[in-house]
């Protein structure tokens, strides 16, 4: 397999108001056998356009540098083979690669990811005990460290409507923090309550269950399932649940 | 072209915001001083994110009869006794609380059945002794360190790359950084700087390494005339992947070996079992039935008794074995070895390794719960660095302190898997809080001359003013060809000396590549002013490759394929920068082991009785 490939690329960078201004631009390179769309796209630098804008680490799917929109899909594309990228795009098109739509742009390809870091401080951090060697069995383990294998592609975040239609971006911790939070709460060690937090500040409420977060997720974690529904459950049972509110006036829970 | 530049004032500057980087500013920042990072990705992409198999250290929890002792031996043993003793000592005993603290900080390491963190064999070492999280330990290191960090008051500065360190008097009082978001200029004053900026291995065409591994931090220290030592040690790790090409030299985890994993060649034969060395011979099993025996106590999580399969033997050993075996004709499909692990039971594969499960699958369309992998020796590691003080990490100027893959000593002519990520906390700590106490002395910021900021200006922004030239990607393709050709995993005297003068005409190629473009995120302009770097750290290795005039660890010489004990294998190297701006070589030793830590090591293997008289 050594067939030229045709990509059209998104090229510019915001206006003054901040607003995307650029066009598509169309690159054409050889192709060889087990290429990812990444591969590609450092060919057109080293052959085309070396000031092509792109971010990019491990080309392994453990940083999560490379999230874009491949043919209108959010993906990760050092994960996304070529050959499943020409099974999907009809004889004759283009492959259309473009930057996440959700975040504001800075050149080319990459986004401006400032909120997610802003966000993240905001979070009360693990609170647990002093003495060290901490015992918990790999049962209570398990549960937190589908949660510990996200790699803060944004992908999620990219794809929730309430950021990407709704721009809630003030309000609304968007999936990847849900995931954070959950770990955090669900951590077998943990002594911090951020229940207030996760209804108030961080809008849980927002969300309803779309599951696109969860689609789009590179790698695999079940966000709505396993993080942000029992997030809400804990929410509804702290704020909402009449038996649970007398229980607590009575004493009985905490 | 706009020449500003802003000026900031932080009293301890940390270079890199990988694990050595993050731990020290956490380390830096309970003194009450201000602090801050600068690191070329955005937080928490750094390249200790591509760890794998886990961190190594004496914690003891899944083997009792695990102690610092060991670890410090077999540190030493596998660094061929060209490692700082005192690191290795330190290393050894500070390593388990490290690891302790960072559940501590909510990392969320596997466990054994008592609830404790678990550990995991790997080569070289005597007892299961990685912490991991599946085969992501990496990921959760620069995690919890990022998590823990961002609560400390340090101030982050991300896509920024340093191009220059500055002295004034003698000590370190500063740097010079380029945001690569937006092209602007920056001047950092600073008391004290940390560098902590990881490896060379991207000079190699097949290598493990991101872009970020282009040496920059090596570079930095030698321009500001630091010594850089055992440069000639570079780690070939024996399991990269192999195909497609598009792939080649991607990491396969030393894990799968950990967990049973077999190689074999073309001929169906587990070939280790004819490479075992002398020195570990008494350490390996001899037949497939007594690594089996091995492999089965480790399945059903018992301690075991036969001796461990020789694909277990140390990562320079493993390598050069899967060469052998290409030359003699006996290679895989293309041109490696095949790594099995498919015999176990499926899930246990997708437990312990899901990130190779997914890497295989989806890069490679290979089940590798079902079909074995194809895998080949890929650059991974560099063992030489910047020289420092044992215990206080600072190197040879005053101020400038260096940590993780950037230093040298821990690991000799060859690092054992898992004392990376060990090193990185254990010494990213030290040198963050001697930083802090060296700067917490000094009252004033220094005076930084003007005329050298001008020149790094310069220097700087000189390829955006360059029309018509070379692409800068096909410049460092070329010269990490010629690295992969004459600098590689076999070494020979004349190639050496024919590299040393091709990368000098890389200079000229590097004067004039032209990238194109804008100040904004322009990855050609980034890549331009990588050059300078990679060519002078590839001439370290080519340099003090040449000289050692014997086979090592991580430097194999065909014209010299055995190790020398009465010499070479008792004398570190050393790089300088000369007053003359030549690259300067020489030779030096550590001071003698003390009989308190001798006694931990295997007599035979310190050959003390070839001693020159000489030396």
């Amino acid at each position: 397999m050594s067939d030229d490939v045709t990509f059209r690329v998104f090229r510019g960078e915001p206006d003054e108001s901040g607003k995307p201004n650029g066009k598509m631009v169309d690159y054409t390179v050889e192709m060889d056998e087990g290429m990812v769309v990444l591969d590609v796209i450092h060919r057109i630098q080293a052959e085309h356009a070396p000031d092509l804008s792109c971010r990019w680490n491990c080309k392994a799917g453990k940083c999560g540098s490379c999230s874009a929109e491949v043919n209108g899909k959010p993906r990760l594309m050092c994960m996304t083979r070529m050959d499943e990228i020409m099974h999907e795009t009809p004889e004759g098109q283009p492959i259309l690669v473009k930057p996440m739509q959700t975040f504001p742009l800075t050149k080319d390809l990459v986004t401006d990811l400032e909120w997610a870091y802003q966000i993240n401080q905001t979070i009360p951090p693990l609170s647990g005990p002093d003495e060290m060697n901490w015992e918990f069995d790999q049962i209570e383990a398990d549960r937190v460290q589908e949660f510990r294998s996200c790699i803060e592609c944004m992908l999620c975040v990219n794809t929730c409507h309430v950021m990407r239609e709704h721009q809630l971006f003030g309000q609304f911790a968007g999936p990847r923090f849900f995931v954070r939070l959950a770990n955090l709460e669900m951590h077998p060690m943990d002594e911090e309550d951020r229940i207030a937090m996760i209804k108030d500040d961080f809008g849980i409420g927002y969300c309803n269950i779309t599951r696109c977060c969860t689609e789009v997720c590179p790698a695999g974690i079940n966000i709505t399932d396993n993080a942000i529904i029992p997030l809400k459950e804990r929410v509804v049972t702290e704020y909402y649940d009449p038996v649970a509110i007398i229980a607590k006036k009575l004493g009985i829970r905490k | 072209m706009d020449k500003t530049y802003m000026t900031h004032e932080f009293d301890v500057v940390i270079i890199g915001a990988g694990g050595a980087g993050l731990r020290a500013a956490i380390e830096a920042t309970k003194s009450d001083i201000s602090v801050a990072v600068i690191c070329k990705s955005m937080l928490g992409k750094a390249h200790t994110v591509m760890a794998e198999g886990g961190a190594a250290s004496a914690l003891s929890n899944k083997d009792p009869r695990d102690s610092w002792m060991t670890h410090f031996r077999d540190t030493m043993k596998g660094g061929k006794y060209l490692g700082d003793w005192r690191m290795a000592e330190i290393h050894a005993k500070e390593s388990p609380d490290r690891i302790r603290e960072l559940e501590q900080w909510g990392a969320i390491f596997d466990r054994t059945p008592s609830g404790l963190t678990n550990q995991r064999n790997f080569g070289g070492h005597t007892y299961p002794r990685l912490a991991h999280i599946g085969d992501a330990t990496g990921l959760e290191i620069i995690r919890t360190l990022q998590e823990r960090g961002i609560h400390t008051g340090m101030e982050v500065f991300m896509e920024y790359t340093v191009r220059h360190l500055f002295k004034t008097e003698g000590r370190i009082s500063g740097c010079f950084a380029y945001n690569r978001v937006d092209g602007s200029l920056h001047l950092f004053k600073s008391k004290a700087i940390v560098l902590a900026t990881g490896g060379i291995t991207r000079c190699w065409s097949v290598c493990s390494g991101s872009w970020e591994y282009s040496g920059e931090g090596h570079a930095l220290a030698y321009w500001v005339g630091a010594e850089l030592g055992d440069m000639e040690f570079v780690q070939f790790h024996p399991t990269g992947m192999i195909w497609p090409p598009s792939v080649r030299g991607i990491l396969v985890t030393e894990g799968v070996r950990g967990e049973g994993g077999m190689l074999t060649n073309s001929e169906g034969e587990r070939f280790m079992f004819d490479y075992v060395p002398e020195m570990y011979r008494d350490e390996f099993a001899d037949t497939e039935e007594e690594a089996m025996d091995w492999v089965n106590s480790i399945v059903a999580d018992e301690t075991p008794t036969a001796r461990r399969p020789p694909e277990l033997l140390t990562r320079d050993v493993v390598a050069k074995a899967i060469n052998s075996e290409r030359e003699a004709g006996r290679a895989s499909e293309h041109g490696g070895a095949y790594l099995n692990i498919s015999w176990r039971p499926e899930d246990q594969v997708k437990k312990k390794l899901p990130g190779m499960y997914h890497q295989f699958m989806e890069l490679a369309a290979v089940d590798i719960t079902k079909e074995p992998m194809e895998v080949g020796p890929t650059a991974h590691y560099v063992m030489g660095g910047v020289k420092v003080h044992p215990e206080t990490q600072e190197s040879t100027i005053p101020g400038l302190y260096a940590a993780g893959e950037a230093a040298t000593g821990l690991h000799g002519a060859n690092r054992l898997g898992g004392n990376s990520l060990s090193d990185l906390i254990t010494f990213g700590r030290r040198a963050g809080m001697y930083a802090a106490k060296s700067a917490i002395e000094i009252e004033e910021f220094a005076e930084i001359s003007h005329e050298e900021i001008e020149k790094v200006v310069e220097e700087t922004l000189a390829p955006l003013l360059r029309k018509g030239g070379e692409n800068p990607a096909k410049v460092v393709e070329d010269l990490r060809e010629l690295m992969q050709q004459k600098v590689g995993i076999i070494r020979q005297g004349q190639q050496l000396e024919e590299a040393l003068e091709e990368l000098e005409a890389f200079r000229e190629r590097e004067e004039s590549a032209s990238p194109g473009g804008t100040r904004v995120y322009n990855p050609g302009w980034h890549q331009a002013l990588e050059i300078g770097a990679m060519i002078d750290v590839s001439k370290m290795c080519a340099l003090a490759a040449l000289a050692r005039e014997e086979s090592r660890g991580g430097h194999t010489r065909l014209d010299f394929p055995v190790p020398d004990y009465s010499h070479w294998g008792k004398i570190n190297s050393v790089i300088v920068k000369g007053s003359d701006g030549e690259m300067k070589l020489s030779h030096t030793r550590y001071p003698p082991i003390p009989d308190r830590l001798k006694e931990f090591l295997d007599a035979e293997d310190l050959h003390e009785d070839e001693e020159e008289s000489n030396v």
